[in-house]
């Protein structure tokens, strides 16, 4: 059993789960609207807002993808940090 | 390829151990209009749709793996404290006997998934009338999942799903206009 997380844990994924909300609507909306500036726009800012989002939940929590997984040359970040459904 | 991240699409609560409703919600995890019929539907179809619907077919099926992992996760919270005895009493137990605490692909009366829940036949029209479908009979599942459930928290990612597949029933809808319109234009070569 991995120990259990810091309390700001919950509010950093919530962040998190939320600009990737916005970035998925946008994604299924310019699958078939592949010219529409405003959206390409809007999909731009906040990919922006995302990657500010996740660096700094990545840098607290532990990765977010495997390939973030060697930071630390002693040990696997990977499988450090818990589960979703352990959370 | 796919790439894996290390979180869910939405937040998934439980009040409490409650396996009765765990037996209900595998509907959604192996059944037929389930998330991982969606996911396969989709990402199947893809290959023979118009090129303008690909992107759309690649993406939502990807969501649907993301909604598959949200209802394990409900289905491991509600009964991952539960002892054998409330497993049987929920109704488990036959389930319990084959899988002890595992997760299966079954809907909830234990029928195992099979191939035969999703269709593919090569016609993008057709097609997409099936996907428009799948999303609505989803979305009935998740309302009778919701009315049945008295777990608040439960029924918080239970709503999001449902909203999910409102949206993607739209989607769908709109993907069969672009294609009418596509068809009524005239071509030249």
């Amino acid at each position: 059993m991995k120990p259990p997380v810091p309390q700001e844990y919950d509010q950093w994924l919530e962040q998190l789960q939320t600009v990737d909300f916005v970035l998925t609507e946008l994604q299924l909306y310019l699958d078939t609207h592949p010219s529409d500036p405003q959206a390409l726009q809007q999909f731009r800012a906040w990919t922006e807002r995302r990657r500010l989002i996740a660096g700094q939940f990545e840098a607290q929590f532990g990765p977010l993808e495997a390939t973030g997984g060697a930071r630390s040359l002693h040990h696997w970040d990977w499988v450090e940090s818990p589960w979703p459904w352990q959370v | 390829m796919w790439i894996y991240q290390k979180k869910l699409q939405y937040p998934v609560r439980v009040s409490q151990c409650n396996p009765r409703l765990a037996k209900y919600l595998i509907e959604q995890y192996g059944g037929a209009d389930g998330e991982l019929a969606a996911a396969l539907r989709y990402l199947n179809q893809r290959y023979t749709i118009p090129d303008r619907i690909i992107g759309l077919l690649t993406d939502i099926g990807t969501e649907e793996f993301g909604h598959l992992e949200m209802i394990a996760t409900m289905v491991y919270k509600l009964t991952k404290d539960a002892t054998l005895e409330q497993l049987r009493d929920a109704g488990l137990g036959e389930h319990a006997a084959d899988h002890g605490p595992a997760l299966f692909y079954h809907n909830a009366a234990g029928v195992p998934f099979t191939a035969t829940y999703i269709q593919a036949k090569g016609d993008p029209i057709t097609d997409l009338y099936e996907d428009i479908a799948a999303e609505e009979k989803a979305r009935a599942t998740y309302q009778w999942l919701i009315d049945m459930s008295d777990d608040p928290d439960l029924n918080d990612a239970l709503r999001f799903l449902r909203e999910r597949e409102v949206i993607h029933s739209q989607r769908f809808r709109e993907a069969v206009e672009i294609l009418k319109q596509e068809q009524q234009q005239k071509h030249f070569f």
